[in-house]
């Protein structure tokens, strides 16, 4: 439980940033100014110069719940959920679709929440990890994934717990991988096609082999 | 990342329209790759035209015998549909072989082919780049190119095209249609969308300005045995060093394009007529005009070899 002078992990983290920022604010400046000297792209014309950024209202169905919201052009999907939503189970890890922590599952897919823009999505259903299931009711990944000690400092968690779920019924839909031997056949929940199915979230820590053990336990039960 | 003004497109004439007219304005779809880019400001458009509500996702089969495949049809949609899997293996194989499972939800057929280099230096914003700043120069030619084109290159950049999807799209002949702002419609070889660099590396596609891309036709199938085999620094998840993709007949005929070598996916058909004959000689046929750098002449080797695994594979 949380008094009122309790400081949180979360506003130590977000202290820490905004220090972080303020220190490489020069540096930062240095680079754009180094960047500005020469002739300026087509592209870049006045129009890019509005002193007001673009909004628009976007509308979101997040673990069943309608959200409305108004928003910088510019938030992605990943932001408007930890930003604007507090839902801060989804990770921002590398923010270039890369490591697979900001995975969530839209429309029934799963996506990197940081290459998509929020105003992509309006009117689209979003699960995130706090959708799937609670700490009195976990969803059978996440019971999996902690029976398997599938990772050890938390951070890829959702993202590889989103991924899996989303993994499972992709093999169910029959939708073949790269290490599929026959692309024509139903492609099997082994350990191989869970681990090239799961390469786009990557566990620094190196928990691979107790989230394919919590995977390929979760897709040998019946549905 | 810079301030956008944003809007979704009432059909593709009325997209390649608002493109046109807006000074600075990108169309956005899948937006794995534009989005990344800008937010490096590599890309900064002023406006985006969002075309995912165009009905542009379904794959039809043509009178000729292919099939027409939706610009805004995901990878996964196209890699896991059964007249692809069955009928154009390599698409299958090249799109599967390529970014992760989050990623090609998302990721469009046009957009694939519309992705672009992975180059460090022209990811670099404090590197020199002539694709990315024409007139800086090349950061690639002196420094770090091991991943770099060895066929096809030019004194002014030496980047390679990413896509796996577009050397099967190459080998098969595929025709990419496309609407221009004023509503017209053509269709054109994918082998004429990519360009070589030459002076102006900066312009990448044979497209017009607001010129947006409806749809990619596949030609009657080819029968045969289909190939797509990628070599990576690790077993998913990255861009090739060597691809090479090939349809096998049982003459030992065929067709065979690489990946990774070049600003384009790379198709020569002196090279094809070697086929019967061994990878030796189409690969050197491929390769006949390469210059690799110190970092990247492994290259050509890695090549020939990939090319024997494939028809070692092929002659069963």
């Amino acid at each position: 439980m949380q008094g009122p002078n309790d400081v949180t992990r979360r506003d130590v983290l977000a202290a820490g940033a905004a220090t972080v920022a303020g220190t490489l604010a020069p540096t930062g400046a240095q680079a754009q100014s180094g960047q500005g000297a020469p002739p300026a792209a087509p592209s870049a014309s006045g129009a890019g110069a509005s002193p007001q950024p673009a909004r628009a209202a976007v509308s979101l169905k997040v673990n069943g719940t309608v959200r409305d919201l108004d928003l910088d052009t510019r938030t992605t999907l990943l932001d408007a959920l930890r930003e604007h939503l507090h839902l801060t189970g989804t990770k921002k890890g590398c923010d270039h679709g890369q490591c697979g922590a900001c995975t969530v599952i839209v429309e029934g897919r799963r996506i990197n929440s940081c290459l998509s823009l929020a105003v992509m999505h309006d009117g689209d259903s979003v699960t995130t990890i706090e959708g799937l299931g609670t700490p009195e009711a976990l969803h059978p990944m996440q019971a999996a994934f902690v029976a398997h000690d599938g990772y050890q400092c938390g951070y890829c968690t959702p993202g590889q717990i989103c991924s899996a779920v989303a993994v499972l019924d992709e093999i169910k839909a029959g939708i073949p991988s790269h290490v599929s031997a026959d692309l024509t056949a139903a492609p099997e929940p082994s350990a191989d096609e869970v681990r090239e199915r799961m390469s786009g979230n990557i566990c620094r820590c190196g928990a691979y082999s107790n989230i394919v053990e919590a995977i390929t336990e979760i897709a040998g039960r019946p549905a | 990342m810079k301030s956008f003004t944003y809007e979704k497109a009432a059909s593709p004439a009325a997209a390649a329209d608002a493109a046109a007219r807006t000074e600075g304005a990108k169309f956005i779809a899948g937006g794995t790759n534009l989005l990344d880019l800008m937010k490096l400001e590599i890309e900064a458009p002023t406006h985006l035209v969002d075309v995912n509500g165009l009905a542009l996702d379904t794959i039809e089969e043509t009178p000729a015998g292919g099939l027409r495949i939706g610009a805004l049809v995901r990878n996964t949609d196209l890699a896991a549909d059964n007249r692809v899997r069955r009928d154009y293996a390599v698409l299958s194989r090249a799109l599967l072989s390529g970014a992760s499972g989050q990623l090609r939800n998302k990721a469009t057929t046009a957009g694939n082919l519309l992705q672009r280099t992975r180059c460090p230096y022209f990811y670099d914003t404090d590197q020199p780049c002539n694709k990315r700043r024409p007139g800086s120069g090349c950061g690639a030619l002196d420094g770090y190119s091991r991943q770099h084109a060895v066929v096809g290159a030019s004194a002014a950049c030496i980047a390679t095209h990413p896509s796996d999807m577009a050397v099967a799209m190459r080998l098969l002949d595929a025709t990419v249609e496309t609407v221009r702002p004023d509503g017209e419609t053509r269709s054109l070889p994918v082998a004429d969308l990519h360009r070589l660099p030459g002076d102006t590396p900066e312009i990448e596609t044979a497209l017009a300005p607001g010129e947006l891309i409806t749809a990619v036709t596949l030609p009657a199938p080819l029968g045969g045995t289909h190939f797509y085999r990628k070599v990576r620094d690790r077993a998913s998840y990255a861009f090739a060093l060597v691809s090479v993709a090939a349809v096998v007949q049982a003459d030992g005929t065929g067709r065979v394009a690489l990946g990774g070598v070049a600003h384009k996916p790379w198709r020569i058909a002196a090279a094809e007529a070697e086929l019967p004959r061994g990878a030796k000689p189409v690969a050197d046929a491929l390769l006949a005009q390469a210059r690799p750098t110190k970092d990247n002449d492994f290259k050509l080797p890695l090549v020939q070899r990939t090319l024997a695994a494939v028809l070692a594979e092929a002659r069963g």
